[in-house]
Parts: structure tokens; C-alpha cells; sequence
């Protein structure tokens, strides 16, 4: 006998995920005056919330001050999870890597991440007409752009208007005033013609509406703001969506394991574990949306598995889980003489960096076929886990002593505080089949779900970027004058391109397209194989830009919301 | 120094925490304020608070141990003008916690802990901290620049270069760290760019094509709109 325990209401829709896809369907799904459920498999989480707080915590308050022993970015990070869950494994074929970022959590990773907010260009769409590699998506620029509009004004982002191409501009706040170092890399790559623009990120610098509060510059976005100033899917999305009065429930702790079908192979609900008395429930509504992240909706689906839908829903082609992408990442540090002994003040700014370099060259003349946009770091930062570590070293770049104590060790510790940049690439890869998650066949989680295994190896494509982004760092940082930190890594190290899923900007595993039969979702993000399903997480995505990804998911679950809203209202689903 | 009693650590969680308890001895207040204002007030989850409490429940070093990592840092970073020593800073504290939170220094400390008195024994008959700060000193400077120490005190400069950092990080982190650093954020503040002076010094400036593009901070919280084409109106 069957033991589901089933929820009396009925739903309109049933939403799994509450990160940038599953707000931004909540936001819009419950203003048209639809009655959603929300089904997270983490805690509630607010930042203005006292016991969950960490913002303008002092490195003293973690015994660990701050180190990543339990979070990934640390302990002030708000990001629950990490690359590594107890109880929630995943695995890989052998030879293959893939690192695999989770954080269960209402608002998910939004909470934490960097805020860069780039949208897509014209030629992000159709990256096969230029260089003849992967597949265009089925929609351009023009469809989604009014959409990009939309959140830029809803969420607030800053940024200012340049005019280049393929990184068009939008309804941007303006933009904080560079740091230091910041000057020096724009004077160094000034000097290289490579392109330095202000920063894209959703901050709000100024007032966007009465429910959010303005940047008081303390760095720390990553630790999630408790005055909402910086764009998490919680504060910003949900949060709004459940104060706009009885249409959605937020089911919090409940892990979905798969979306269960009628006769016809409709989608019914959902079954989810509840963390709290470890019970399957079960939820229904006429519309299923997941927003569970690229993988996780990849591995719901796959484990949705029925007569009708025998090789798990949606995946009639065979395609679910492969295609699956991240962006590529380099890194590379220098030390800049010239910011040597800094007078201190307070440059906190917002979290990360004030400026960045957008892609700046033609594929054509190079030996990897897609673009990276560098972002950079340094300045006088607040002492953490790690600080202090291997300072000495560079006074051998300068004449002096390495090692040594006493007064000596503290001046030098003021002596280079505030001299270390760091340049980091973030590229576009070639989305390919053979790059992949599936059920493994033999484990289970703590839930009992049968847990991912990844199959993903770069190419040289991705390689020889990393390649082009050390020489590059190399050159700005010669122009700043400053000294290179480390050996350029060789082929033997890739290059030092990071471990696919390192830069957590993995998308590709429910792809979009007009083809039912290399394909997973039309161009409203709707399963090819049944009508009232719906992805609007990172998995839609053809190919992803050198860009990240949150823009664009919000963008495309604004869109899809739309069409969902109009289908329900014609009764086509 | 008797890590549980430090009066400094106290003196520093207090300053943070700052909740009022109503217990019901002073005893049992003292304990349940030193508990709180160490655990639990960085917004931590469940899990992450009974792990701490589990950490902070286990000795690792014994009482010579901790001496002589409280001796070790304060050599590495003595009081200097008033600014406070490694051990103002409770530094060996942070070092006890940090070994049972990262157990991957366990060895490598507790070993070079070891590998110190033996080589004090050798050089003057007693072990590291009942030597002379003469003697100290002379051994201290033996492993305490990397490239030049003696191949048969490789292993001993590995040792102390691990305690310099987390030296570093322990007393930097602290509120007396920070102030001797100099740090002047981590509060809410209006960024309107680096200060003039600093900005002569380094011979840099604003790019005038940039400026008209800044946030106006006297405008911060005048509610944002703007024209069809995407220009900022307000």
C-alpha cells in the first residue's frame, strides 16, 4: 500500500526551487493570481534575520575566523551547502571531474554569489553561425531583451552604458567609483588596448523601490544583505511574492525526488521527502516548474520515471543531463610595488570588483573559438582566515628579509597590505553531448534518491583559453608594473583551467529547441514531452556566454512565466 | 597562560557578544555567556553550532604545549608601542581551536613542538621555554629565514614558518590586529571613491569620461527612473 502523504490543497502550480529561476516564476506566477506552492529542500532563510546574520560580523566572532571548514567561501559566506553535502553524494566516471556547488536554502545560491550580472548578446544566441561549433538557440536577443529590461527595473543592477555589441546595455543604476587598485589595472590595460568598463552588478547604488534598501558599502555580499540592498531570489523575489497575500506556500526542508504523471503523462505534482519526518508527500498542481537547479532539475526528472515516460520525464530524445556546461576560470595574482605601504581608509565598496573587461577580441584569429571577460580583486580588505600567510615572501621582490619576527614581521604586514591583485577569467566553453550527468545505477542518497553521476572533460577549446587568459594576466600585470605571483601553469595542469563546475555557472542539461529529438525544451522552456513542465533554472540553456548566468535565467523564467499565465488562461495546458 | 581563563579572550568575546543573560548563578551566566558570545552569534546553523561546541569541548594540546606556542607567538609578535602581543590577542586560543577544526597542523605542530626542545636539549640542556629569551632567540633565528637555515634545521623552519602564519592570522583577526593594521571598514559608510590625498599620491585621477557616470551619493535615495532608452532621469 502506497504511503504518500498528500497535501489537501491543489495548486495551480507547483514550483521546485526557490533560487533565480523558481523567485522569479513565483513573483510572476503569483501576481497574475495563481496559487503556488513553493517546495524548497533547505531551510527559510533571511538576512535580516539575527541567528542567521552575518553581515558586518567582525573575523573574531568564528573561532575559525572565517575559514571554510564548514561553508565553502568560509564561515561569514551565506551560502549553506557547498561542493560537498553529508548524506547527498554524488559521483563520476572514472577519469572524469566535475565539482558540484549546491545550496539548499530558500533563495539558494543567490544568497551568495558574486552579483555580476551580464546579459547575453546578440551573437551569444547564435554562437553556430560564427564559428560553426554547438547549436544556436531557438530564440534570439530580440525575444528575450524586453525581459532582460524587466529585471533590470524589478531587481536593480548597476552598470553604464557603453554601446558594444555584444554586451548590450540596460536600465542600470549608476555605477560606485573605482578602487585604487582598480585605477592601476585600467592604467595597465589601457595601455595594452584592452577594454576597462565599470562593473555590472545587481546592488542597488539608489533607491528602486520602498522595500529595499540602499547600499551602505560594506563589501559583503556575499554574506547576503539584511537591508536587501544586493539581489537575492529570497529577499528580493519570494519574500515580495508571499507578502502579496494567501497565494503562495513555501514548503521548506522538502526535498522533491520526482514529478509524478497521470494516464496520459501529464504531470500531476510532485512526491518530496520532508527532512523533518522523513516522510514522503506528496503535492499536486496543474502545472509543474522546476527551478531546481540545471542538475538537480536534470536529476528530477530522470528519476521521474512511468510507463509513459519510461526513460524519466522528458526524455524522450535521450538528452536530459547532457550538454551539461560551466563556465571555464583561470586565476592569477600579482604583487604591485606601487602599493606598498598604503595609507589605510575605508574602501569596502561593494562586493568585488568596480570594474571589469568585457570579451575584446576575434575568435578568428585564435586558437580556442569563445571569449572570457576578466574580473579582478585586491585592496585593503578585512583580515580573515589566511591572512598574513606567506607575507614575508615577497619582500624578496623588494630587497628585503624573507621570514623574520618581531617588529620587523608587523611592518611587514603593513608594508604589503592592500598590494596583491588578482585577475580572474571567466569564458565561454563548446557545450558538447559527450559531456554529461545520468542516474548512477548503484547509489542513493540519504533520502533514497538515486544520486547524479558526472561524465565531463574539457577540450582543447577550453584549454587554450586558459592558455590566453594567463599570457594576458601576464601582460596586464607587466603594465602595471607589477610582479607576477607563481608559474604560468603548463599543459600538463591545463593551463590552470579549474575543474569543470568550479566557477558554479553549470547549465546546458534540459537544453531548448525546436526539435523534440536533440532537445528537452521548446523556447518557452516547456518539455517537449509533456505540456505542463516547465525548467526555468540554467538547464534551458544552448550555450552560455561568457557571461553568468543569473540575467538570463531570470530573464528566460520572467518569459516563461508569461506564457505559462497566457496557456493556463486559453486552457492549453 | 590558562587558555579557559584567559582573561583577554573573555574581554574580546564580551566586547562582541553583548547579550544579557538571566541565569541562575553567576557561574552558570559566565559559562552560558562564554558559550554564546563564542558560539552561535555568526549566524550558525544548527549544525554548525554543535559543531563548534564539539570542538571547543576537546583539549588537544597539553599544558607544555600550550606554553610553548604561547611563548613561540609572543616572540613572533611581542607587544610593540602598546599595541598589544600575540598573547593580548589570545592567539594561542585561536591556535588550539584552529589544530582541532583543521587537523591536518595537529601533526605538524605538536611534532614541532618537539622538534624545538630537542633542539634546545641539544644546544643548551633544557627545553624551549625554560631557556633564556637569549637562548630562545638564538634558536628562533636558526629557523626563521627561509633560504638560509642549516639543512639539518629544514624541518624546524617549516615548524616556525606555521606558527608565523597562523600567528599572523590569529592576531590580525582580533580587534587589536586590526586596529594596529589599520583596517577601517566593516561598517556601513557611502563609497564615494579613494580620497584625494591618495589619489595625488599615486599620481592618479578619476578618467573625466568617467565621472558624469558615477552614482551622485546625494542622490542615493532619490527613487531611480529613467527614459525609454535606459538613461537615469533621477
Amino acid at each position: 500500500m502506497m504511503q504518500i502523504i498528500e497535501s489537501p490543497n491543489e495548486y495551480d502550480v507547483v514550483i521546485v526551487g526557490s533560487g533565480a529561476g523558481g523567485g522569479m516564476a513565483t513573483k510572476i506566477l503569483s501576481e497574475a493570481g495563481l496559487k503556488i506552492a513553493v517546495v524548497e529542500a533547505g531551510p527559510y532563510f533571511d538576512p535580516a534575520d539575527p541567528e542567521q546574520m552575518t553581515q558586518l560580523k567582525w573575523p573574531w566572532e568564528s573561532p575559525r575566523r572565517g575559514a571554510n571548514t564548514n561553508r565553502a567561501f568560509g564561515d561569514f559566506d551565506a551560502a549553506y551547502g557547498g561542493w560537498e553535502i553529508e548524506g547527498e553524494p554524488y559521483t563520476h566516471t572514472p577519469g572524469t571531474k566535475f565539482e558540484w556547488f549546491r545550496s539548499h536554502m530558500l533563495g539558494g545560491r543567490t544568497n551568495h554569489w558574486g552579483r555580476i550580472s551580464l546579459r547575453f548578446g546578440p551573437n551569444d544566441f547564435k554562437r553556430k553561425d560564427i564559428d560553426g561549433l554547438g547549436d544556436n538557440w531557438p530564440i534570439g536577443y530580440e525575444d528575450v531583451k524586453p525581459y532582460y529590461d524587466k529585471v533590470d527595473k524589478l531587481v536593480g543592477i548597476f552598470g553604464t552604458k557603453e554601446g558594444i555589441y555584444n554586451e548590450p546595455d540596460g536600465f542600470f543604476l549608476p555605477p560606485p567609483k573605482p578602487r585604487l587598485h582598480e585605477l592601476y589595472y585600467k592604467k595597465g590595460a589601457d595601455k595594452l588596448g584592452i577594454p576597462t568598463i565599470p562593473a555590472r552588478k545587481s546592488m542597488v547604488t539608489k533607491r528602486i523601490n520602498d522595500d529595499r534598501g540602499v547600499c551602505f558599502y560594506c563589501g559583503q555580499c556575499g554574506r547576503a544583505c539584511s537591508v536587501y540592498a544586493d539581489f537575492s531570489a529570497g529577499t528580493c523575489l519570494i519574500f515580495p511574492a508571499l507578502k502579496s497575500g494567501g497565494q503562495v506556500d513555501l514548503y521548506v526542508n522538502s526535498v522533491v525526488r520526482e514529478v509524478v504523471t497521470d494516464d496520459q503523462g501529464k504531470a500531476k505534482g510532485v512526491v518530496y521527502i520532508s527532512k523533518e519526518d522523513r516522510k514522503e508527500h506528496q503535492i499536486n498542481g496543474k502545472v509543474v516548474v522546476l527551478a531546481a537547479s540545471a542538475c538537480s532539475s536534470a536529476r528530477i526528472l530522470l528519476n521521474s520515471k512511468s510507463s509513459n515516460h519510461p526513460n524519466g520525464l522528458g526524455n524522450n530524445s535521450g538528452i536530459v543531463g547532457k550538454y551539461l556546461h560551466d563556465s571555464t576560470g583561470a586565476a592569477r595574482q600579482a604583487f604591485i610595488p606601487d602599493l606598498m605601504n598604503r595609507k589605510t581608509y575605508n574602501e569596502d565598496g561593494v562586493s568585488g570588483m568596480h570594474v571589469y573587461t568585457p570579451w575584446w577580441l576575434d575568435n578568428s584569429k585564435l586558437d580556442f573559438a569563445r571569449g572570457y571577460h576578466i574580473e579582478l580583486g585586491g585592496g585593503l580588505g578585512m583580515p580573515a582566515y589566511g591572512f598574513g600567510f606567506g607575507v614575508t615572501e615577497l619582500n624578496k621582490y623588494v630587497g628585503g628579509v624573507v621570514g623574520g619576527y618581531g617588529n620587523k614581521l608587523r611592518e611587514d604586514v603593513k608594508k604589503f597590505y592592500g598590494s596583491i591583485v588578482g585577475l580572474y577569467g571567466r569564458g565561454e566553453c563548446i557545450a558538447v553531448e559527450s559531456n554529461y550527468c545520468e542516474i548512477d545505477p548503484n547509489v542513493v542518497d540519504e533520502y533514497g534518491i538515486p544520486v547524479l553521476r558526472f561524465n565531463y572533460r574539457w577540450s582543447d577549446h577550453e584549454r587554450n583559453q586558459a592558455k590566453h587568459m594567463h599570457n594576458t594576466f601576464e601582460g596586464i600585470f607587466d603594465a602595471m608594473g607589477g610582479v607576477v605571483l607563481g608559474d604560468k601553469p603548463g599543459r600538463d595542469e591545463d593551463y590552470g583551467l579549474h575543474t569543470p563546475g568550479n566557477i558554479i555557472h553549470e547549465v546546458g542539461t534540459t537544453r531548448m529547441g525546436n526539435d523534440p529529438r536533440t532537445s528537452v525544451v521548446n523556447q518557452y522552456e516547456q518539455l517537449h514531452d509533456a505540456k505542463n513542465v516547465f525548467v526555468v533554472d540554467g538547464g534551458p540553456f544552448v550555450s552560455q556566454a561568457d557571461k553568468n548566468p543569473t540575467w538570463t535565467i531570470m530573464a528566460l523564467a520572467w518569459r516563461t512565466s508569461d506564457y505559462i499565465i497566457d496557456e493556463l488562461k486559453k486552457q492549453n495546458i | 597562560m590558562d587558555r579557559r581563563e584567559s582573561l583577554k579572550s573573555m574581554l574580546i568575546t564580551t566586547i562582541v557578544g553583548g547579550v544579557g543573560f538571566q541565569a541562575c548563578t553567576p557561574e552558570e551566566a559566565e559559562k552560558v555567556q562564554q558559550l554564546t558570545t563564542k558560539v552561535g552569534t555568526y549566524g550558525r546553523t544548527e549544525a554548525e553550532k554543535i559543531y563548534d561546541q564539539k570542538l571547543m569541548a576537546i583539549d588537544f594540546f597539553n599544558e607544555h604545549e600550550l606554553n610553548t606556542i604561547a611563548v613561540l607567538c609572543d616572540i613572533i609578535l611581542p607587544d610593540f608601542d602598546g599595541k598589544g602581543a600575540a598573547s593580548d590577542a589570545a592567539v594561542a586560543d585561536f591556535i588550539e581551536f584552529i589544530v582541532k577544526d583543521m587537523p591536518r597542523y595537529q601533526t605538524p605542530i605538536r611534532g614541532g613542538i618537539m622538534w624545538l626542545d630537542s633542539a634546545s636539549n641539544k644546544a643548551y640542556g633544557k627545553v624551549f621555554v625554560k631557556c633564556s629569551q637569549d637562548q630562545q632567540i638564538s634558536i628562533v633565528d636558526r629557523i626563521a629565514y627561509p633560504g638560509k637555515t642549516a639543512a639539518a634545521d629544514r624541518q624546524g623552519e617549516m615548524f616556525f614558518s606555521l606558527m608565523r602564519n597562523l600567528t599572523l592570522t590569529g592576531y590580525y583577526t582580533t580587534q587589536i590586529g586590526i586596529q594596529d593594521l589599520g583596517y577601517k571598514g566593516n561598517t556601513p559608510n557611502i563609497w564615494d571613491g579613494v580620497p584625494d590625498d591618495v589619489l595625488k599620491d599615486h599620481g592618479m585621477e578619476y578618467p573625466k569620461e568617467w565621472m558624469p557616470k558615477f552614482v551622485d551619493q546625494s542622490k542615493r535615495d532619490v527613487k531611480a527612473e529613467w527614459d525609454e532608452d535606459g538613461n537615469l532621469i533621477t
